[in-house]
This record gives C-alpha cells, structure tokens and sequence, in this order.
C-alpha cells in the first residue's frame, strides 16, 4: 500500500532496533543463554534493488490479469458448454465438461488473486517483525474493586438480597415458563404404543417376490439363493411404502431340513424354506449377504453376522439378539404367512423386553 | 471532540471524501477506537498458525455455496417419479430432495460444481479443524488465558460433525438414508425414552415424512446460527488474547513480535482465502463426490456394501461397529448396550480431550499466563497424552472401515474387529510410553546440542592421527530457544507426612494430584535442562568440540 515511508506509522519506541539495546544488553553479557533481543532486519532484495521489487509487482499484476482472464473463461465456459456434455480426460475418464471447466476456471480466478496478494505480501509489503507489549488480560485490582462495588450497589438498590418473596417467586416464575416450550413439542409426532412390535405380516398373507412382484412358491426358492419378499398388497407406490417395508423386509432361503439346528426353526419352516426378518436388530440396516454353505448373513453396514441354520442366531458383530423369524406355510402352492412375527423385528428398544 | 476537528478541516475546504466518510461512520459507530486497538495489531508467523485460517475460510465457503444450494434444493420427502434429464433414473420412485439433487447435478449450470465445492470444503472445514486443535494441544496453546477458547473451539469442531451429518443426509439417497436409519437405532436404545424420542424425532415410525425437512432446518440455521456465534467469539478472543508465539529471539511471554495485520496479514490472510477457496474448486472441478445419481434413492430395504460415514464420523462407527452385541433383558425391558456403550464412549472421548487444559493446570498448579508456546518435547505427558488420543482416534477409523480394510487388503473381518477391540485399549497406552520416551530423547539431544553445539558434519584430523568430528557452537538464539523453556518442580505434599510417618490430613484429590504432578514434572519425566555453569565449564574448560 504505502511504499514509501513504511515506517512512519510504527511507533518510535517499538522499531526493533531500539528494543534490542534497551532489553538486552546487560543481561547478555554473564548468560549465555539469554534472550539476545530481536535480531537486525535482513533486507529482501526487493527492499534494495528497484529493479527486482519492479519485477516483483509485475508478478503480482500477472496474478490478477490471470485471473481476470479466468474469470472471462467461467463466463464462456458456462454458456458454451451444453450442461450434458461429457468428455474424457486421460487420469480423470469420463466427466462433465461443464463441471470441470467451471471448477477450473474459478479455481484459477481465486487462486490467482490469493497468490497475487500473497506475493504482494512477500516482497514488496515491509517484512520487518515489530514487538507489541502484552497487557494482562485481568483487570487492575482498583477496576476489579469499582466493578464489585457496583455490582453491591445495584444489587442493593433492587432489593434482591433482602425481599426474598419477590426473588423466590420471581425464580418460579422463570422456571415455569419454558414449560410451555417444552409442552409445544409434543405433537412432534405420535407415541410409541405398539407400533414397535407389530409388522403388516399377519395369518393368510402371501410371500410376494420383490423383484417379481409374484406370489412365491415353494419351487421358486433355489438352495443357496437369496430371496426377498414383502406382504402381498403392499405396492412401490403406495403412499406409506417406505415405512411398511422398513420392517416387513423379509429375506427367504432354502436350507436341507436336516441341516437345520433349531427345533423352532424348523417347525416355522416350509419344506426347508426359512423367512426371516430382512432388518438388523442391530440399528435396522437391511441385511443383504449370504453366504451359501454356511447359511450366514452378513449386514454390510456393521457386519453383524447371524445364522440362519440356527435361529437367526448372533454369531458376530455388534447385533445384540437373533434374527426374528416368520412362521410360513403352503396354501393352495403358494408361501404365506402363518402370523406375524412372535417378537418385534430390528433395533432393540427398552419397551422390547 | 470530533465535532471540533471536523470543523477545523472543513474550515479550509473539504476534507478527502475517504476520511470524510470514515468520520460520519465514527460519528456512529466509533470505527477510530477500533481501528486504533486492531488495524496495526502484530501477528506473529508461524507455518501451523495457518491451520485455523483454513478452517475459518472454508467455514466461509461452506456458507457461500450453502446459501446457493438452498435455492435449488427442496427440503421434502414427498414422493415422485423421477423424469428429469438424468435418464438411467427415469421412472424411479424417489423423494423431492433426491429428486432436486440430481436437478442441481444435473439440470442447473454450474450446481454440480456448488454441490461438490460444498462437499469437499466440509470435509476440509472438519479436517483443518480437528488439525489445528492438534497443533493447540501439542504447544500447549490452550494454557490460561486462552482455556475459553479452546472449549469454544471444541464446540465448534462437535457441532460441524453434526452439522456434517445432517448436511449429507439431506439427498435422501441410499447411502444417507442407512445412516438415518443408524440414527433410528441410536435412538431407540436409549433406556426409558428411547421409542419416545424416536417417535418425535422422525414424527412417527422410520423413516415417516419429516426427518428431511427437520434436517434441514437443523443443518441451515440451527447449527450454523449457533456456530457462527462461537467463530466470532472465537476470533474476537484471539485478538483479546493477541496471538502465541513460538520462543525466539526477542520473543518473550511480554510481548508479541511479527507483522502488523495492515498491511501484511490483510494481503496475506485475505489472499489465503482466495487460495483455499481456488484448491477446492479445483478439486470439486476433477473429484467427484456423493455422486447420488450412482448410489440411487433411498429404500429401507436396500443397502449397499462397502457404505461409509463422511471420515469425521468415521470414529463414532468404529465404536458401534466393534463393539459386542451386549443386550440385557430383564422385567420386561431390554438395555442395548452394543449401541448404548458406545455412543456414550464417543462424547467421552470427545470431553477427554476437551477438558484436558483445566485437568493439566489443576494437576500444575499453574494459574498464570502463557504466550510462548511450549515445544512438545518439552512436555512429554501432555505429548503423550495427545499422541494416545490419536492413536485411539485412528484405531477406531480404522473400526469404521473394517469393511474396507478386508477387502482391499483380503483380511478376515473379524480379525480386524478384533485387533481394534485390543487396539482401542493397548495402542493408547504404548503409544503414551513410546512418545514420552521419544520426548525425552529429543529433551536429552537439545542438551547435548546445547553444550556440545552442532554436528557439523566436517572432520577433523588431529596431529596425532586421532579423527573428530567438528561442533558447532550454537548460535545465542538458538542457545535461548533450547534452554528457555520452565522446567517446574512437582507438587509435594508436605514434608511431615514421609519423616515421622504422622497422620496428616491429606485429601484423597491432594494424593492424586501430587502423584499426577510428579508424571508430569518428576524427575524421570523430564531431563534436566543445561545450566549457565554447565555450558561455561564445558565451553571454556575443554576447549573447543
């Protein structure tokens, strides 16, 4: 800003020069180790020769021309570039033309102005360090002292200390009144009941595939394959789709009955067809891998790892209880629902018992 | 006051507009006494001090391309079919905020691009801030007078995690919503309110129709509005404060010695933020990030492999990955401890580091003010302590990908959940030892440096034949730097108690905090720095190396 007489503005007595000699001259001398006071002030070359602090602010004045420059392309890159235009660049693949242009444009118009005045900075601002005094941040004892004067006094005046009803009614009072915030929250949303426990599956309902959208039978499940079902009648489009189906995801596997280790299991099963809640009891991620000679499913959100050849038992991870799993039977060649799930399915609650 | 020398400059005619308008502003706003106190304020330079700017600059960004993105984006979770210009989605059921992402990716100029600045400076902000609290803690920066400050800070880092979190739940895509849907589980494990807050939370049963524009609100005005205050009380008490410095020549705990602000930290601050903000465009430009258009909307019944928080999360997921599933069921009730344990351990972890300044100056007995920062060497249990902390950060991001971790590096996962479970408790405590005894280290090399003064690397033959190595003296400055630390005594208890063996009345907190006192300044805790006498003896005695 100011190039010629920089110095003019900083207080005689806080220049380094002065502060060396007053502080630590005498000190210097028995100690080796003593603060040896600011050093001298190395000129830059800019500080010296015109000719180089010449270059330096034309380096500067290119940053911003650059930017300037860049900016422009932002402009023309917004209205050239069609917004579905999509171009390959070699370690980047496919991406937008638009984005990267912009993004590159801009980057280099900000960037250029930052590196302009960091430059500007550098070389051609003063770079001679200059000493400030601290001050304690507490306050002198008689500025403490007037504050607590003050502070009795007023107390004083009101009368807090001494009419104790109008203090004690007073504090009621404040205390009371957010209450009515507090109230104003409860429409927040519905309270919790039974809504936990129960899911739409309930006696006579169907196994529909999700991806089909047909009512399972027996022979659609292959074994070692993964199949997902929902309850017949509920649709994608729906308007509480998302909610059903965040509990009533059910996943389905064939296990030979022989290999099933649960007595219950195998009693709620169908000819080695198992249905089982497709939602973690962890925190309800839906589980989605299995592995076929194990018959164990993974969630891939915290690799909670259950058993489905033995209850939807736990057998790793953070998952604090087995998989719940649904009775099914054959009606008519079709997999349906025997009742609903004997225990609430996913995360665990306090009312879950 | 102003009114007479107003009037004495416009006596002889008009004074310069610029000064004429600075007047009216001090007239009402009393812009001269500030300026006074602030517009030469020195600020020293140091590479580390830089970290805070960034986190202040890209918090800036972040609000900048926030704003823009709020007048595309619609906060709602009504449903719609999607027939936009994205064509792999068309037909595909999905939420007003999924569906108004893909049209700011995809059908607004410029949008991605806001999108992705917005993304990357938050993971940034979340970076530079965890970093430049690293390099307060390490230099001890947060000693009196400055504790307020840090806890502000610290606030600042815990609500830019949340603000994080709610920020990239709000497309609505199937990686966020499975962490929404964490969030149900967080919920409902909570003892007694549990299934209650969970209802109000989300205004019925997972996922309902309000948690997005709840969200929202959160993460455009509460959070933020809140932040923005504790940012301004944190700048306005750095320059309370007046910045640390590191010790050096003429620096002393006094004074503060750099550059004025006008000129120097003006160009060079401001331009930093030119800078921060032209590296993230150009990486929003050629990184793509949260493409949703890939991840597809969300379903309660899907999910795919491999989903990660955004990293500042990544430590709260360790822990609710690698815990065990512990649940107790008793009358009726169930207590989840697999998600309730460590969803309480994250904010502990998160306090211990909060509350050290207050622990490390109780246990010290220091009460007074420090501005010379301390060099970590030179405060081994304070290095330690930091260093354990991280180790058992980065244990647990380590927990939070062990997915990851498994497939890239074809391990079991379940040997790597149990390396973190061990991991969590034994890495702190020897990367605790380990750093104390690399501080002692470097303590005892400065001394040597000291005393015996630099290697040189020239050698010398002497007459007889015999080689040597040539040391440099030290310069003073550097003789200073290296010897001028404090080197307190612990805290004793008081001589009656170790002579006769008479009962005194010494407080349990009193016991503890002599024992603590000596783990920070004990002797076998801290190498005795060289003396005056030491240094003299050596240098003129003996000669020279």
């Amino acid at each position: 800003m100011s190039e010629t007489g920089r110095h003019a503005d900083v207080p005689e007595e806080s220049l380094p020069s002065e502060r060396t000699a007053h502080d630590s001259a005498p000190v210097k001398a028995d100690n080796p180790f003593a603060d040896p006071g600011l050093p001298a002030h190395e000129h830059r070359i800019q500080d010296i020769d015109e000719k180089a602090a010449r270059r330096s602010e034309r380096v500067v004045a290119y940053f911003f021309l650059l930017s300037m420059l860049a900016t422009v392309a932002f402009i023309a890159s917004y209205v050239v570039f069609p917004i579905d235009k999509i171009v390959f660049i070699f370690p980047l693949g496919h991406i937008s033309a638009l984005n990267l242009s912009l993004g590159l444009t801009l980057g280099i118009a900000l960037f250029a102005i930052g590196a302009g005045a960091v430059h500007w900075a550098r070389t051609l601002m003063s770079d001679e360090e200059v000493a400030d005094d601290r001050h304690p941040i507490e306050a002198e004892p008689e500025v403490k002292a007037k504050v607590l004067a003050d502070f009795a006094q007023g107390a004083k005046e009101s009368g807090f200390g001494r009419r104790k009803l109008i203090r004690n009614t007073m504090f009621g009072a404040l205390a009371l009144v957010p209450l009515s915030g507090v109230v104003l929250l409860r429409d927040l949303g519905p309270l919790p009941e039974k809504k936990l426990r129960g899911t739409g599956w309930k006696k006579g309902i169907r196994l529909v595939n999700q991806s089909t959208n047909l009512p399972l039978r027996p022979e659609d499940i292959a074994v070692g394959s993964l199949t997902f079902a929902k309850p017949e009648g509920l649709e994608d489009d729906d308007e509480e789709f998302n909610n059903k189906i965040a509990k009533d995801a059910l996943m389905l596997v064939r296990i030979q009955p022989q290999n099933i280790k649960d007595k219950q299991e195998l009693e709620w099963s169908h000819e080695g067809i198992v249905a089982y809640s497709k939602i973690c009891t962890h925190v309800g991620c839906p589980i989605s891998l299995y592995e076929q000679q194990t018959h164990h499913v993974l969630c891939p959100c915290h690799q909670s790892t259950f058993d489905l050849s033995d209850g939807g038992r736990v057998i790793f991870g953070p998952a604090g209880h087995a998989l719940p799993q649904l009775h099914i039977t054959v009606k008519d060649g079709y997999l349906e629902a025997v009742s609903d799930f004997a225990e609430p399915v996913g995360p665990s609650f306090w009312e879950r018992g | 006051m102003s009114n007479e020398t107003s009037a004495t400059t416009t006596r002889r005619g008009q004074a310069p507009r610029g000064e004429r308008i600075a007047d009216w502003a001090d007239g009402r706003l009393g812009i001269y006494s500030l300026a006074k106190a602030n517009m030469r304020k020195i600020f020293p330079d140091h590479w580390s001090f830089m970290l805070g700017e960034v986190a202040l600059y890209s918090f800036i960004i972040i609000i900048l391309t926030g704003v823009y993105l709020t007048l595309f984006f619609h906060p709602s979770m009504a449903e719609v079919v999607y027939h936009g210009s994205y064509v792999p989605m068309h037909g595909i059921r999905m939420t007003q905020a999924f569906e108004s992402t893909l049209n700011i990716s995809f059908d607004i100029r410029g949008g991605l691009l806001i999108r992705q600045i917005h993304h990357w400076a938050a993971l940034i902000f979340l970076a530079a801030m965890m970093v430049h609290m690293m390099r307060v803690f390490f230099t001890g920066a947060f000693r009196k007078p400055r504790e307020v400050n840090w806890l502000f800070g610290f606030l600042l880092l815990v609500l830019g995690m949340f603000t994080g979190f709610t920020g990239y739940s709000l497309p609505d895509d199937l990686l966020s919503g499975t962490g929404v849907r964490f969030i149900e589980g967080v919920v409902l494990a909570m003892p007694l309110v549990g299934s209650y807050l969970q209802m109000f939370i989300f205004g019925g049963e997972f996922p309902g129709h309000d948690i997005i524009p709840r969200f929202f609100t959160v993460h455009v005005l509460l959070l933020p509005g809140i932040m923005l205050g504790l940012l301004v009380a944190h700048l306005i008490l750095v320059f309370y404060h007046k910045h640390t410095q590191f010790p050096g020549a003429g620096k002393t705990n006094k004074n503060v010695v750099g550059m004025p602000l006008l000129p120097v930290y003006m160009a060079k601050a401001g331009g930093f933020f030119f800078l921060v903000f032209g590296v993230i465009s150009v990486i929003a430009a050629i990184a793509s990030i949260n493409p949703v258009w890939a991840i597809g909307p969300y379903r309660p019944d899907q999910v795919s492999t491999g989903a990660q928080p955004d990293w500042y999360m990544g430590f709260a997921e360790g822990l609710v990955r690698v815990m065990p599933g512990w649940e107790w069921n008793f009358w009726g009730h169930t207590i989840n401890f697999g998600v309730l344990i460590p969803i309480l351990i994250f904010p502990l972890v998160l306090v211990a580091i909060a509350v050290y300044p207050f622990i490390e100056s109780w246990v010290r007995g220091d009460k007074r003010e420090h501005h010379i920062l301390d060099r970590p060497r030179n405060a081994p249990t304070r290095t330690g302590f930091g260093v354990a902390w991280l180790v058992a950060y980065f244990v647990m991001l380590i927990g939070g990908g062990n997915d990851l971790w498994a497939t890239h590096f074809h391990l079991s996962i379940n040997s790597i959940t149990w390396f973190v479970r061990i991991a969590f408790f034994v890495g702190p405590v020897l990367a605790f030892i380990a750093t104390k005894r690399v501080c002692m280290g470097l303590q005892r090399r400065d001394k040597d440096k000291v005393l015996h003064g630099r290697e040189s690397g020239i050698i010398k033959r002497l007459p007889h034949g015999e080689f040597v190595e040539v040391h440099e003296p030290l310069s003073q400055e550097q003789l200073h730097v290296l010897t001028q630390h404090e080197q307190p005594t612990p805290l004793e208890l008081g001589p009656e108690l170790d002579e006769n063996g008479v009962e005194r009345k010494v407080t349990r907190s009193q016991k503890l905090r002599a024992k603590l006192s000596k783990a920070y300044d004990g002797e076998d805790n801290i190498i005795p720095k060289p003396t005056v006498e030491e240094y003299k003896e050596i240098s003129s005695g003996h000669g020279h190396h």
